[in-house]
């Protein structure tokens, strides 16, 4: 038993801690001062900025059609739901990538809908559908074992008090998956933030104006600006690390047991 | 043979055990009964290596496996829950010791579909557990532990998790079975009537400590302590003394109003019924051989001095001298 | 029941819009050319070559998680050790961390020594998919019935043969299932390999990567064509688990 505990502890720390530390040690080796100035450049306040929009607009989209999916995928019993069902998880299994060539493909230049009067690719629509993509199904797959545990019969009676639908899904419902429902969000939050690839592929990385702070650190990075990618880096692994102690927090609310 | 001396577990505060000893005769098919939390279990499992005493020794024929891991002790267990193994079929839930032992397969499979007849599952080999009943299961775990021949079988509540249907049945089955196998077997319950009807001896704990061992007659007549006599059978309290319900007697005097009288372990209780209260009673002959029919409600009939045993707890009764002294257990009706 | 059917329809639309009309799209302008052209694309020298080796190493990776996964995770359900709750929550944190964070925090850590290798990418997708086979097996393991490892000893088996034959057979549904969703994100991971692999073509291209600069020398049939192609193996890899789930 103790021979396991030190590799899988092993395994761990040589993974996940030493790197972390290192980010930390790297952004923090020219001073503080230093770390200030490169996150507050104007670029990178932008790309913070724009970060939060894209992510304040993706994830209520996905909660609500999250919480909707879950509910028609366990409480009703309508066809096609199994087909429903199977491909709900398909943002998890592709490509960044191919995730970002298909909106390419679909409202670029020589795409489908190249005519809309709006310009999507190269700008904030293209980042958030690729966002809405990739973010797509941790609201269901958090809600969904959550409505199942709970069961219908509070439903029920809720109805049989006379409460109209609404009234129950509010009441009763809502209430009974609020922390799935929270996990989810906080899981697509972090998501949303940290997407690079399918965004780099839409977004045309236009400094001060498409350009999240995933790919600021990859400009950075690539225009030997050292520094200042891992300054982001660490703004981001903040954020991640803030994202762990929520999901710790909550998942003690989710089963208090 | 199966020997515990002066065996000691604690789980913090909470002694599990406290300075047990017990010898189960070979062959024998042992009960240990008592409360949730006398120790029962835990007392089954430090035999079957299990759990390892804080203090104490086991001895199984004649060897000290106190400290010897479970997989060499030789002995049968079965689990309340089955303990199933559900990726395996019933024909390899059965043969997974003799496959451990290594034994040749057609022996494997001779022995596996012997014991399948004998616990009524051939024609089930196939079957996983999740397609079995619970009662099923059971029999099949015990099929499973039987198939390694083992010195001793253990088992925990076996039927804790059946309806009563069921467990009546495979009761009586097992006990036809261990009269047939004849290997020692120490059984773990919390119901009285199952320790009764199974088993030679019964070990009652309580608190973690051994209240009495004996045969289920002599528990059950002569009970070493009031805990012992109000775990064994039903009770009524006179006179502040434990009386069996069959033992309460009415008496009919020529010239009284009659009274309550009652042996209790300690000697006789009697309480003289108040005058002129009514009371509905069912007379039996002496000889308990057939009821004579119920008389209606009034006094107590002054004519012969017979004692009639009161049998039944009718309405009126409930207001009468023996519902007061009578108090805190039904009478059986 | 129309609430039902309603809901069935908003949720379908959603992903049509969001995901399916876009896939469709790459299908679609992958055969712009004609199936020849498809043909080429997929089978040219480099495409074939980067695709090897994401075959390969994420085959490579997903073995590696099988194992360090399982260890992990049953020394979280099964061991006692202090910091056990921050070893736990620490386990998400490549989930969290932004891919191309993670990319660079590997080069920062291993940069001189394996840059720009198959080491490099090997390291960055053993970083990216570590969370999945541990918090597959871990409920699992979980609520695995301690009594039948009990009764196995009871029957003479030793720790490693109760392992080995009742465990394991037990984990096997979740094990595949966290193996095949760290196979899937292996082998269309994109941001936490752009950096520290160097895209060197036949060495450590990835087929991601590889699509990504089709789609930037502005060959669009080329990069449709090998995104089919992940297409495929993320689609594969879904069917086969859903027919796991369907096994009893």
């Amino acid at each position: 038993m103790r021979a396991l505990r030190v590799v899988a502890l092993g395994y761990l720390a040589v993974m996940l801690v030493v790197p972390l530390g290192v980010v930390a040690y790297k952004t923090f080796e020219p001073g503080l001062g230093a770390v200030w100035e490169s996150i507050t450049t104007p670029a990178a306040i932008h790309a913070f900025w724009l970060t939060v929009e894209v992510a304040a607009i993706a994830v209520p989209l996905n909660a609500v059609f999250g919480v909707v999916t879950a509910l028609v995928l366990v409480r009703s019993d309508v066809r096609g739901k199994r087909l429903l069902e199977a491909l709900i998880d398909l943002p998890f299994a592709i490509s960044p990538v191919v995730v970002g060539l298909a909106l390419v493909l679909l409202y670029g230049r020589t795409g489908w809908f190249a005519d809309l009067p709006f310009q999507v690719i190269f700008s904030l629509p293209g980042i958030v559908l690729a966002t809405v993509f990739v973010t797509l199904p941790f609201v269901v797959r958090e809600v969904v074992p959550v409505l199942r545990e709970v069961g219908d019969d509070q439903e029920q009676a809720a109805a049989t008090l006379g409460a109209s639908r609404a009234q129950t899904f509010r009441r009763i419902t809502l209430p009974s998956i609020r922390w799935g429902l929270v996990y989810g969000v906080v899981l697509s939050t972090a998501r949303a933030i940290g997407e690079f690839g399918a965004v780099s592929v839409v977004s045309g990385k236009v400094s001060g104006e498409t350009e999240t702070l995933t790919l600021l650190v990859e400009k950075r990075f690539t225009n030997f600006d050292l520094a200042g990618a891992y300054a982001a880096s660490t703004l981001l692994a903040l954020l991640a690390l803030a994202t762990l102690v929520a999901m710790t927090l909550l998942n003690r609310r989710k089963d208090p047991a | 043979m199966i020997s515990v001396s002066s065996a000691t577990k604690r789980y913090g505060d909470f002694a599990a055990l406290d300075d047990v000893s017990i010898d189960v005769e070979p062959g024998s098919l042992t009960a240990l009964l008592g409360p949730s939390g006398s120790g029962k279990s835990t007392l089954l499992r430090v035999i079957a290596g299990l759990e390892e005493p804080d203090a104490g020794a086991v001895v199984l024929e004649g060897r000290d496996v106190t400290y010897v891991h479970p997989q060499q002790r030789g002995v049968g267990f079965v689990f309340q829950h089955y303990a199933a193994f559900k990726h395996l079929t019933v024909r390899d839930n059965v043969a997974f010791g003799l496959q451990i032992r290594k034994r040749p397969k057609a022996e494997i499979a001779a022995k596996v579909d012997e014991l399948l007849e004998v616990v009524g599952l051939s024609g089930f080999q196939r079957r996983y557990p999740s397609q079995l009943s619970g009662g099923q299961r059971q029999r099949m775990a015990l099929a499973r532990a039987l198939a390694v021949e083992p010195k001793v079988l253990l088992l925990d509540e076996p039927f804790g998790a059946l309806d009563a249907n069921v467990r009546a049945e495979l009761r009586a089955w097992l006990r036809r079975l261990h009269d047939e196998v004849h290997v020692t077997t120490v059984l773990v319950t919390h119901d009285q009537e199952e320790a009764m009807e199974l088993a030679d001896r019964i070990v009652l704990l309580n608190h973690g400590r051994v209240e009495q061992v004996g045969a289920p007659r002599e528990l059950y007549d002569a009970p070493a302590s009031d805990f012992v006599m109000g775990f064994l059978g039903p009770v009524a309290r006179v006179q502040g003394g434990l009386v069996r319900p069959h033992d309460v007697a009415v008496l009919v005097e020529p010239d009284g109003d009659g009274a309550v009288e009652a042996q209790g372990r300690r000697g006789r209780h009697r309480l003289p019924a108040a005058a002129g209260t009514g009371v509905q009673r069912r007379v039996t002959q002496d000889s308990g051989s057939s009821a004579s029919g119920c008389s209606s409600a009034g006094r107590l009939p002054a004519a012969r001095s017979a004692s009639v045993t009161c049998s039944t707890t009718p309405r009126r009764l409930e207001r009468t001298a023996i519902h007061t002294c009578c108090s805190g257990a039904a009478l059986p009706a | 029941m129309t609430g039902g059917a309603l809901g069935l329809g908003v949720a379908t639309m959603w992903l049509s819009l969001i995901v399916l009309l876009p896939l469709a799209a790459v299908v679609a302008r992958s055969l712009d050319g004609g199936l020849e052209a498809f043909w080429d694309a997929v089978s040219s020298r480099q495409a074939v070559a980067a695709l090897r080796f994401t075959l390969l190493i994420s085959l490579a990776v997903t073995a590696i998680n099988v194992v360090m996964g399982t260890l992990v995770a049953w020394v979280l359900v099964r061991d006692r050790f202090r910091g056990k709750r921050f070893v736990n929550a620490l386990i998400d944190l490549p989930f969290a961390l932004p891919t191309i964070v993670a990319g660079l925090t590997l080069l920062a850590l291993y940069g001189d020594a394996i840059a720009y290798t198959r080491w490099a990418v090997l390291l960055a997708l053993l970083f990216v998919t570590l969370p999945f086979v541990v918090r597959a097996v871990q409920p699992v393991l979980h609520e695995l019935d301690r009594e039948m490892e009990e009764a196995a000893h009871s029957l003479g088996a030793s720790a490693t043969t109760t392992f080995r034959r009742i465990i394991l057979p037990n984990l096997i549904p979740a094990i595949i299932s966290g193996a095949a969703l760290a196979f899937a994100r292996a082998v269309g991971e994109f941001g936490s390999v752009v950096l520290i692999s160097g895209n060197v073509p036949f060495d450590t291209q990835v087929t991601a990567v590889y699509a990504y600069k089709q789609l930037e020398s502005d060959n669009i049939t080329g990069a449709a064509a090998v995104s089919v192609v992940l297409l495929l193996v993320s689609l594969l890899v879904l069917l086969g688990l859903r027919l796991l789930e369907r096994r009893p």
